[in-house]
């Protein structure tokens, strides 16, 4: 419908285009400067030359070989950190949503109603409010500079939970269910080769922010770390970029490192983003749509 | 909320009725179980020891005593919470509304016009939301920077002295941008699967009635999306009102304008973690979560939008 009205009236439309592209300038910016800035070395970024366009010598290898030695490869850590926590914590929250989302739609059991109530009083709850608490409880057990503390807080998602209870309660009619049982099959199996299959759009949605909720995680990991082998990349950058202000003369080098750091670790999510764009965009369209 | 089919029901015996409602009992938990306990072991349980926690003050002579209220009356005569939460108000009441109608102006846009360049854009004005809050801040404290930032040569150019916002009065807009640019291009996402679902049969109906472009913008597509701006609107106040990535990103970077208080949640990290008093760090926590908790549940509950967004 709206192709048809393009096509007939393309002229029309380009104070919108422009408009946009506008827009697209102003997002863009901040990754033009990283990627224009993380190919010079220190004289090249703080010489005074144009901010945002290169330098006589472009040294990308160069830098990146900086950023993967420097302090002993500690950023490498960082970014494997980071997918270790993205993983563990994004399929664990996805799995744990899935299940529950579908329990919720499909089955009718005593205290559904005010369990539901619960989690959806749990979407206001802000995050950083159980930050301390959960630290303190974390301490007790001492869990608290080890790889669970981050990975267990991320098990937690009970926006996961209303997405895939809106999608199961939608997407999966009960007569198919039925027709599965009277078909012989069990729960489980009912479940994983009926229901599951047409929840898929919402899985991968769930998955994916879940994922990157984990991989932007910022407020938990500091709190709860303080081994910097053990630091997220987001808390790592954050503690570089705090060296190298208290210290601006003496720490050039590091800034650079900084830079480029920062568009590394955007990467793998630009990436996952791209790649399963056309999965999750439906999932995410449920949630808006009631 | 779909109930069973009532004909098919009265079909059955009643032994077999009950077996499927043993049945419907026990795999409803077993499903919902398991998050449930995390539920409880990573929510509910926080929560009540955050309670539990901000009753009690821990002194240099004499331990661990309890104190009942005292931190909360403490922390809402306290400046530095008090100063705290007026900035986070009055950044809400700037940066959300101008998120939304950033968010929307672009939905409408892209619903309206497709092109090769509409779908480079949808994806490029998505982009930041791809980028942890923490690394965006990181980007834009560099753009911000006097040392090595553009600002200062664009406005050389008109010989202008660089406007600094990392400092003074500006700080407050320098963050708005920083949140406007992460946030405003999921929103749109989410109100453009919205739009793209309306059916289209809709348009047609109000263009024989004589309806423009800008009418059916207005009167059809904006009514249409209402529980998705609500959605926006919800993930908005609750994402501002526990600002704190960004402010303690670019604190290395303004240290002179932005304080260890700067928002509340910064103020409880300090308190906590910085100063060890933990009784007072929990109280903070456990005020801001309920004043957002409150805060929100009575927004839906007085724009009467609570059923259809929950």
């Amino acid at each position: 419908m709206t192709r048809d009205r393009s096509r007939r009236r393309p002229q029309s439309h380009l104070p919108l285009q422009v408009l946009l592209g506008f827009l697209v300038v102003y997002f863009l910016v901040p990754f033009w400067w990283v990627i224009v800035n993380s190919s010079k070395d220190a004289p090249g970024l703080f010489g005074g030359g144009n901010t945002l366009w290169f330098a006589d010598r472009i040294d990308y290898l160069g830098n990146l070989q900086q950023l993967f030695t420097y302090d002993n490869g500690i950023y490498g850590r960082w970014i494997l950190n980071s997918t270790l926590y993205a993983l563990v914590g994004g399929l664990g929250a996805t799995v744990l949503a899935v299940m529950a989302g579908y329990g919720f739609a499909k089955y009718r059991f005593t205290g559904r109603r005010f369990s539901f109530s619960l989690v959806l009083g749990a979407l206001m709850v802000p995050a950083t409010a159980l930050v301390i608490p959960t630290f303190m409880m974390f301490s007790e057990f001492g869990l608290t500079n080890t790889i669970w503390a981050v990975i267990i807080p991320s098990l937690l998602n009970p926006f996961g939970v209303y997405l895939m209870h809106v999608y199961a309660r939608d997407a999966v009619p009960d007569e198919i269910l039925d027709a599965a049982r009277a078909d012989g099959a069990g729960e489980v199996r009912t479940f994983l080769q009926v229901a599951f299959p047409l929840m898929r759009p919402a899985v991968v949605t769930v998955l994916l922010l879940s994922a990157v909720a984990s991989w932007n995680n910022y407020f938990l990991p500091l709190a709860m770390l303080s081994d910097n082998r053990l630091f997220p990349v987001t808390v790592g950058l954050g503690l570089w970029q705090g060296i190298a202000s208290a210290n601006n003369a003496g720490s050039t080098s590091l800034w650079s490192l900084i830079i480029l750091g920062a568009l590394v670790s955007v990467v793998p999510l630009v990436i996952a983003f791209f790649t399963l764009q056309r999965h999750w965009r439906g999932g995410l369209s449920v949630g808006g749509l009631r | 909320m779909i109930e069973k089919s009532a004909p098919d029901a009265q079909q059955r015996t009643r032994r077999k009725r009950s077996k499927i409602r043993l049945r419907e009992q026990v795999m409803g938990w077993l499903f919902v179980g398991p998050f449930g306990i995390v539920f409880l072991a990573l929510l509910i349980a926080p929560l009540a020891y955050a309670l539990y926690l901000s009753l009690f003050q821990k002194r240099l002579i004499g331990g661990t005593s309890f104190v009942f209220l005292d931190n909360y009356v403490k922390a809402f005569t306290d400046p530095s919470f008090l100063s705290g939460s007026w900035f986070v108000v009055r950044f809400s009441l700037v940066s959300i509304p101008l998120q939304i109608v950033v968010a929307l102006a672009m939905a409408l846009i892209l619903d309206a016009v497709t092109s090769m360049f509409t779908r480079f854009s949808r994806l490029m004005i998505f982009l930041p939301y791809a980028i942890p809050t923490v690394i965006g801040a990181v980007m834009w404290g560099f753009l911000y920077s006097k040392s090595f930032g553009p600002l200062a040569d664009l406005f050389g150019l008109f010989g202008a002295a660089p406007p600094d916002f990392l400092g003074g009065n500006l700080i407050f807009y320098g963050l708005v941008n920083i949140v406007t640019w992460q946030w405003a291009g999921y929103y749109m996402i989410i109100l453009y699967a919205a739009l793209q679902g309306i059916d289209p049969a809709l348009y047609e109906a109000a263009r024989m009635d004589g309806a423009g472009k800008w009418q059916i913008a207005l009167r059809i597509k904006i009514p249409l999306i209402t529980p998705a701006l609500l959605l926006i609107l919800v993930f908005a106040l609750i994402g501002t009102l526990q600002f704190f990535n960004e402010p303690q990103i670019l604190r290395s970077l303004a240290a002179g304008t932005i304080g260890p208080d700067f928002t509340p949640n910064m103020y409880a990290y300090q308190q906590a973690f910085a100063l060890a008093n933990f009784n007072y760090g929990s109280a903070i926590s456990f005020a801001l979560g309920g004043i957002v908790f409150v805060g929100v549940y009575a927004f839906l509950f007085f724009t009467r939008k609570r059923r259809s967004f929950l």
